[in-house]
């Protein structure tokens, strides 16, 4: 997975996918100039606009006239481009996480199509255990989170470890047994949150959602409003996980004999790492990350889980497309979760521009973008290709 | 196995008939009322089970006792749940023509993965394929007026996958996996982004050209089964006799002419086959394109023969069933007919045991996925992909 090309392949990626993408837009709006329009809009919806527009948002320095640009300015509440960086900045945490749990496989050389199960056990869990446990054993809030999370990064760990020891044990092979265990997870979540399941909300019978989580056991939201969404701490979960998923791959025993065995099997076995065990491990932490993204998002923001959600979620299969694109490197990692993080936000009901282009279109059309990044960074042979061509015609000129 | 005992592998076939037995004698017209028969007959069925198991005869040994345990338990359950919910949840005739109408989709896609992963190529994007499918021949015959345009303009939209798996997986060799899960992304993307667009809040129209039903009059008046005969076979639809009829051809095609031995040779041994002269990339290609013609079928099936319209993402798990299914019946066509009839059965099952419980039902939909889980996991004998699948061939 580890191929040649460094930054220029990814990036020459995104722009061919943007391109292709710009074409359909094109096709609907009929001109050059609302395509140019609708990325636009699509990248205000995002947010990111917000950190171009230096100068209009600014924090005093206490006792004096001085302002200082900073990004997270609590006096900034209000503009829509916080509020969509908010949004963008919310959904990034869960895609860096589910990234990592597909990155850390594929250097043990395992293809984990699981976040996706691991991200929904750990909202399960999540869910379970903070609507549970309060009625047995009051805890205070904090100690809540605490159970909360470990449990759920428990649950992603045990449900990615099945496939783990699997492979190591038998062979069967970890893309059809995390596929299985993806829709396992759906059904079983259907079943316990749906109508009539162990855990329906007893408020309202009609309704196929889970209890709410108590109030004490939300992350605090420290940036926008906490009834419209804002943002909240688990953000600050995001970089110390990019920075322990490296520190474990580059500066463990573990994470040596991961990638040992990522690169040759046979030759890691040969050189004493046991095989099986490393395939375990390694998916067990894989889902130990898909378990925490979770858990951050019902604590976070959530609150609350129904079926519709349970069906309908792809931040585990989006994740794919950030390990992909992020070349399985911890700062390729955050850096591809931020791209698709905006992409699905400003393309979202809530944030696109429904006067320039209709939003309901525009969410299929980010799956398009999805697809296309991960179809021609699967093979960014093409763009080896035309760089070799490039560079093999150049002496040809030269000799000319 | 060709060294064991025969009877180990009758006798384990037999474990398999006494299991289905235990639940069958509980369950109407029969229908025991005391727990005591499903009882013995599941655990008689069990010990054969296990018997045939350390004789070695690990697969249909593993079925037995799975049928033992599934035999026991079910039977138990049906005898504690009262007459008239048996009644109403199993209805035999209309419970197999749904079982047959499940199960349908499911081959076309399978049987047309099987071609794909035989030659070699891994195709985890026939949700995808038959998402295309699906939109497209309800597209199709919007346009055209008739559904025979309607399932060829859909056909047509798979091989386009198809053709783009084929191209990304055999000649740039990138990772299948990797393709086969942008396929489903794309389709996912674009079906949907063509459904807002030409078709909106409305939905696609009501007055579709439909895939017609065919009726049997004369089943009903046979003697004595001719109601029950009727009410399987009588209202099939046309493409569910189709689909029957071309698992036969799959398997006549892939084991009995040399067409299909190029075939398997290339997903076993390219190399060698590359010797002898067969054309690699060609039977790949060929076999990955026919992959998605036969997925989207399955998706026009869905929309055009089942439920009559289109909905985004209207295929909802069913073309990783249909790899389940694959998997599950060992890369087999009559393997994978007999797995999509079970899964088949299931769905069926599941749809009238909302007559009991809704959760139940709901938990039930689960089981395919924990079967395959199962097999690929080697407690019911080994379920072994062909040598070369998922490998890139670089030919020298």
């Amino acid at each position: 997975m580890q191929k040649a090309g460094g930054l220029v392949a990814p990036l020459l990626t995104v722009v061919l996918a943007f391109l292709i993408s710009g074409i359909v837009i094109l096709l609907t709006t009929g001109n050059v100039l609302d395509t140019l329009k609708t990325y636009r809009a699509i990248f205000r919806g995002s947010g990111l606009s917000w950190f171009f527009d230096v100068g209009s948002h600014s924090i005093g320095v206490p006792f004096s006239s001085a302002h200082v640009w900073f990004p997270w300015n609590t006096d900034d509440v209000a503009s829509l481009a916080a509020s969509n960086l908010e949004q963008t900045l919310i959904l990034w945490v869960p895609l860096v996480l589910t990234g990592l749990a597909v990155a850390f496989a594929f250097r043990c050389g395992l293809f984990n199509i699981g976040g996706q199960g691991q991200y929904l056990a750990g909202s399960i869990a999540a869910v379970l255990i903070a609507t549970e446990l309060p009625r047995v054993l009051d805890l205070p809030g904090i100690l809540l989170i605490v159970v909360t999370v470990v449990g759920a990064m428990l649950a992603g760990a045990l449900l990615a470890g099945i496939a783990g020891f699997l492979k190591g044990t038998v062979g069967a092979h970890e893309v059809i047994t995390t596929i299985m265990l993806n829709w396992i997870v759906i059904w079983v979540g259907s079943y316990f949150f749906g109508l009539g399941g162990p855990f329906q909300t007893k408020a309202f019978a009609s309704v196929p959602s889970s209890e709410d989580v108590p109030d004490k056991a939300k992350l605090h939201v420290f940036w926008g409003d906490p009834a419209l969404q804002g943002l909240h701490i688990g953000i600050f979960i995001a970089i110390p996980a990019l920075v322990l998923y490296w520190l474990i791959l580059n500066r463990t025993t573990l994470g040596y004999e991961v990638r040992a065995v990522g690169h040759n099997p046979d030759a890691a076995r040969y050189g004493g790492i046991s095989v099986g065990r490393n395939y375990f491990l390694a998916m067990a932490i894989a889902g130990t990350f898909a378990g925490l993204a979770g858990a951050i998002d019902v604590l976070g923001w959530e609150f609350r889980l129904d079926i519709t959600l349970i069906q309908s979620s792809q931040i585990g299969f989006i994740g794919i497309a950030v390990a992909l694109l992020g070349r399985n490197t911890a700062v390729g990692v955050g850096l591809a979760a931020l791209l698709f993080a905006a992409l699905d936000t400003g393309t979202s009901t809530r944030n696109l521009d429904p006067t320039i282009f209709n939003p309901e279109l525009a969410t299929s059309l980010s799956v398009i973008i999805q697809g296309l990044i991960i179809l021609f960074v699967g093979a960014d042979l093409i763009v080896l290709l035309v760089l070799r061509r490039l560079r093999r015609r150049r002496p040809r000129t030269v000799a000319a | 196995m060709n060294r064991l005992p025969r009877g180990w592998r009758a006798a384990g076939w037999f474990g398999v008939v006494l299991g289905a037995l235990a639940v069958l004698l509980t369950l109407p017209p029969i229908e025991v009322r005391t727990p005591v028969v499903p009882v013995v007959i599941g655990l008689f069925a069990l010990t054969v089970g296990i018997g045939s198991l350390i004789r070695g005869e690990r697969r249909v040994g593993g079925f037995a006792v799975a049928a033992g345990i599934g035999g026991l338990v079910l039977g138990y359950l049906a005898t504690r749940s009262s007459v008239g919910h048996l009644e109403a949840t199993v209805v035999w005739g209309a419970l197999l023509a749904a079982m047959l109408r499940y199960a349908t989709p499911l081959m076309y896609a399978s049987l047309g993965a099987l071609f794909s992963e035989r030659s070699g190529v891994v195709n985890i994007g026939l949700e995808g394929m038959m998402l295309m499918g699906a939109f497209f021949s309800v597209w199709g015959a919007d346009v055209t007026g008739t559904w025979t345009l309607g399932l060829v303009i859909g056909m047509a939209s798979g091989a386009l996958m198809g053709l783009v798996h084929a191209f990304f997986s055999i000649t740039l060799r990138a990772d299948q996996i990797v393709g086969g899960t942008a396929i489903n992304f794309i389709g996912l993307g674009i079906t949907s982004y063509l459904f807002v667009k030409l078709y909106g809040a409305q939905g696609t129209p009501r007055d579709l050209s439909n895939v017609p039903d065919l009726s049997f009059g004369f089943l009903g008046h046979i003697p004595l089964v001719g109601g029950f005969l009727d009410d399987v076979f009588g209202h099939l639809n046309v493409m569910i006799w189709a689909v029957i009829a071309l698992v036969f051809v799959v398997w006549v095609v892939v084991f009995k002419t040399s067409l299909g031995l190029r075939l398997r040779s290339v997903g076993e041994h390219p190399r060698a086959a590359d010797t002898v002269g067969i054309n690699v990339y060609g039977v790949r290609y060929a076999a990955v394109i026919l992959s998605g013609m036969l997925a989207a079928i399955g998706g026009a099936f869905i929309s055009l023969a089942f439920v009559n319209s289109f909905t985004p993402n209207m295929i909802a798990g069913r073309g990783f069933i249909a790899l389940a299914a694959l998997i599950f019946g060992n890369w087999r066509p009559f393997g994978l007919a007999a797995a999509c009839l079970l899964f088949g059965f299931s769905s069926a099952l599941a749809v009238n045991l909302q007559a009991y419980s809704t959760s139940v039902s709901t938990l039930f939909t689960a089981l395919p996925y924990v079967l395959t889980l199962v097999a690929v996991a080697g407690v019911i004998g080994r379920s072994i992909p062909p040598a070369a699948d998922g490998k890139p061939y670089v030919k020298q």
